[in-house]
């Protein structure tokens, strides 16, 4: 008896000994959570607003940008006199994860005082922060997340929605594999990112392209984490499809168009969710297929000139759309802030109501649809230029005519009203 | 034809666990002579990455790839002389910890010196394709990834196996004391084990940002899979790691054929396995200063 006492004491130090060390290192190795800390400037005079943007994790280099562009906006304005004659004071933090994006968005309210929220990349953390608005009737301006179920099942009176919806990207990208002739009658196979964004592009796709004689044969999750898609690969090889649309997000795109040239896959490919600064990560030589985008910085207006070329003398190098949208989103706050006078959340949600118009860099306005509270725009598809076209590495893509066309109404693409689960 | 699919992936699989393997027999080794979890090794992996990227934009892919770990082979002596030294005796928490911090701090270096945005690597046009073995697809740069892997890992196995400086290191792991008392500082083989260790990840960072891309963060998500392969393997057991690694490697691309939305669980499902049938790991051998 003593002795079988004995080895299991053996075996329990052997366990909790260097061993079980080994396997807390492993689990403080999956720890990636850490985000960064806030810079906090407390002046009464400057109206606060809390920015939560992803910095760490697959959606990292895109937040970057992010804070790149509404401190270009933050800058501008202040040295502008500011709005209403305060100052604006921006407080960007790594949103992290859902959870933490929900907790660090409740103590910008109570703790920072901030008069707005803004912000956010991946839709589920955009989800929790607009709860949380919702919850403290605070205004949450959603400025990059695209899932549809936040203008739809889970919309609020206090969020407004900046950039366009998987709808609208799935219709974007989806005229142009239209006209290549790419979908009816087409064997289409997809993968999908495993997280709310993910599932809602599957879902519109979909419907895209069940609307449109395409025939999907399959369509698999993959995990946001996934950087080898090799198996993938295979599978697409099994599966023979005539064309490979990818419902994917952030790093995965990039890794996935790099891997799929690398092993050389004849299908053609195209995918529903491509940022500009995902497509420049895979590079020249790598990326191929039709994408949508919200914006671009080879966008011919004044305005987009004009912001570009002021990003590029602040860079060094161009500004992605995540970039633009910060930069225009903080735009439209402010001069809601100025047409209202005021800072109050319920004079601000008027003013947004009345379906205002604000300049988006492009060549036409947009406003916020009273009903779902999505801001209606002009989106671009793309695709890459014949090889040796390029000029220099951020100059491979090339982007298409706005879509809808100058002749047609800005609400052709969005998700309609009819459809709409959406009650604020 | 549903065979060789699968047997397709099983291959397939084979190749990626070499990769994975670059990464974790240092850390194996670096664990089973010092005693010290390097969480840091992620981020010699990345540093990696980064050297390789920036030396093969100037003197080409494969000057990058063979200067890459010379570089961060020298960063690992002052790793462990002027920091793992200090904790070989220390509270093994300790090291832990420090070695976490500097994983972040070399993150974030990362991200203030490169930015945050990935950078694109590419592999030369010649690598790029791929090749039909039969009725089996391989991508030509993987083919060429596989043949690296096995080269090194067979110069490791001989240095390890059929020198006297392998003899050392292995009665190192087992009896540090006694190979004191043989009059042998164990000290220059710990940098040398160090070195070994964090130039083979940066290699496995150098070969594997044409396939993927580089960024700051790189370094700790091949941390985790690198640990899995290295607690299924078990410690002290060059082939415990090398059949961990490759196992892993398959088993997540035949789950990727039958569910592939299990595919990155599927790595965790084995581990948990092993460790209730086989503690130690597959091969670990009994370390009995560790026990």
């Amino acid at each position: 008896m003593q002795d079988t006492k004995d080895e299991f004491a053996r075996v329990a130090a052997a366990t909790a000994g260097r061993r079980g060390l080994l396997k807390a290192g492993a689990a403080l190795a999956g720890l990636s959570t850490l985000g960064y800390p806030g810079v906090l400037r407390a002046q009464a005079e400057k109206i606060k607003i809390g920015h939560l943007v992803p910095l760490t994790g697959f959606l990292g280099a895109l937040g970057e940008y992010s804070v790149m562009g509404i401190k270009m906006a933050t800058d501008e304005i202040n040295a502008a006199g500011g709005v209403m004659g305060r100052q604006l004071d921006v407080m960007s933090e790594d949103s992290v994860n859902p959870q933490v994006a929900s907790s660090k968005a409740q103590r910008m309210i109570e703790r920072d005082g901030v008069a707005v929220l803004m912000g956010e990349i991946n839709s589920a953390s955009a989800l929790t922060i607009s709860q949380v608005a919702a919850r403290n009737k605070m205004l949450f301006m959603s400025v990059g997340a695209r899932s549809d179920a936040l203008r739809n099942k889970d919309c609020n009176r206090y969020t407004f929605h900046v950039d366009i919806p998987v709808t609208v990207m799935v219709n974007a990208a989806g005229q142009a594999l239209l006209r290549e002739g790419l979908v009816r009658g087409k064997r289409i196979y997809s993968l999908t990112a495993d997280y709310l964004f993910g599932h809602d592009l599957s879902k519109a796709a979909k419907r895209f392209f069940a609307a449109n004689g395409g025939e999907q044969i399959g369509d698999e999750l993959v995990a946001t984490d996934v950087t080898d898609f090799s198996p993938y690969l295979l599978k697409i090889r099994q599966a023979k499809p005539d064309l490979v649309a990818t419902n994917l997000a952030g790093n995965q795109v990039t890794n996935f168009v790099k891997q799929y040239a690398e092993f050389g896959l004849p299908y053609a490919i195209a995918g529903f969710n491509l940022n500009t600064a995902d497509a420049w990560a895979a590079g020249e030589g790598n990326l191929s297929g039709i994408w949508p985008t919200v914006w671009h910085h080879e966008l011919q207006t004044p305005g987009s000139r004009a912001f570009t070329a002021a990003f590029i003398k602040r860079h060094g190098k161009p500004p992605e759309n995540h970039a633009w949208i910060e930069y225009v989103s903080l735009k439209i706050l402010a001069q809601a802030m100025n047409e209202t006078k005021s800072t109050d959340t319920e004079k601000l949600i008027a003013y947004f109501e009345s379906e205002a118009q604000f300049d988006l860099l492009k060549a036409r306005k947009g406003y916020f649809r009273s009903w779902d509270h999505q801001l209606m725009q002009e989106a671009y598809p793309f695709t890459v230029k014949p090889k040796g076209q390029a000029r220099d590495k951020w100059d491979f893509l090339k982007f298409g005519e706005a879509v809808p066309a100058a002749n047609q109404p800005l609400e052709l693409l969005a998700p309609v009203k009819a459809e709409s689960t959406c009650k604020m | 034809m549903q065979f060789t699919f699968l047997l397709e992936q099983v291959v397939n699989g084979l190749v990626l666990g070499g990769y994975y393997l670059l990464l974790a027999l240092g850390l194996s080794l670096i664990f089973s002579v010092g005693g010290i979890v390097n969480l840091a090794h992620g981020a010699f992996y990345a540093v990696g990455a980064y050297v390789a990227l920036e030396v093969g934009q100037r003197l080409g892919f494969g000057a990058g790839v063979l200067i890459s770990p010379v570089v961060v082979g020298l960063l690992g002596i002052a790793f462990e002389r002027l920091l793992l030294r200090r904790f070989y005796t220390a509270d093994p928490i300790l090291s832990l910890l420090v070695t976490f911090g500097l994983a972040m701090v070399a993150e974030q270096a990362i991200r203030m010196a490169w930015g945050a945005a990935p950078l694109s690597s590419n592999m030369p046009p010649e690598f790029k394709g791929n090749v039909m073995l039969g009725e089996f697809l391989f991508s030509r740069y993987r083919l060429f990834l596989l043949g690296v892997v096995f080269i090194v890992m067979s110069a490791l196995w001989l240095l390890l196996h059929k020198t006297s400086f392998g003899r050392v290191v292995r009665a190192g792991v087992q009896r540090p004391d006694m190979v004191a008392v043989l009059g042998i500082r164990l000290q220059p083989y710990m940098t040398a084990i160090v070195v070994l260790g964090v130039a083979t990840a940066a290699l496995g960072g150098a070969l594997f940002g044409p396939i993927t891309i580089v960024h700051p963060a790189m370094g700790t998500e091949i941390m985790t899979v690198a640990f899995v392969v290295v607690v299924i393997g078990g410690l002290g057991s060059f082939w415990g790691v090398v059949l961990a690694a490759l196992l892993v490697g398959v088993v997540r691309g035949v789950t990727i054929h039958f569910a592939p939305a299990a595919g990155e669980a599927s790595m965790y499902v084995l581990m948990f396995l092993v460790l209730m049938f086989r503690p130690r790991g597959l091969l670990g051998e009994r370390i009995e200063r560790f026990e």
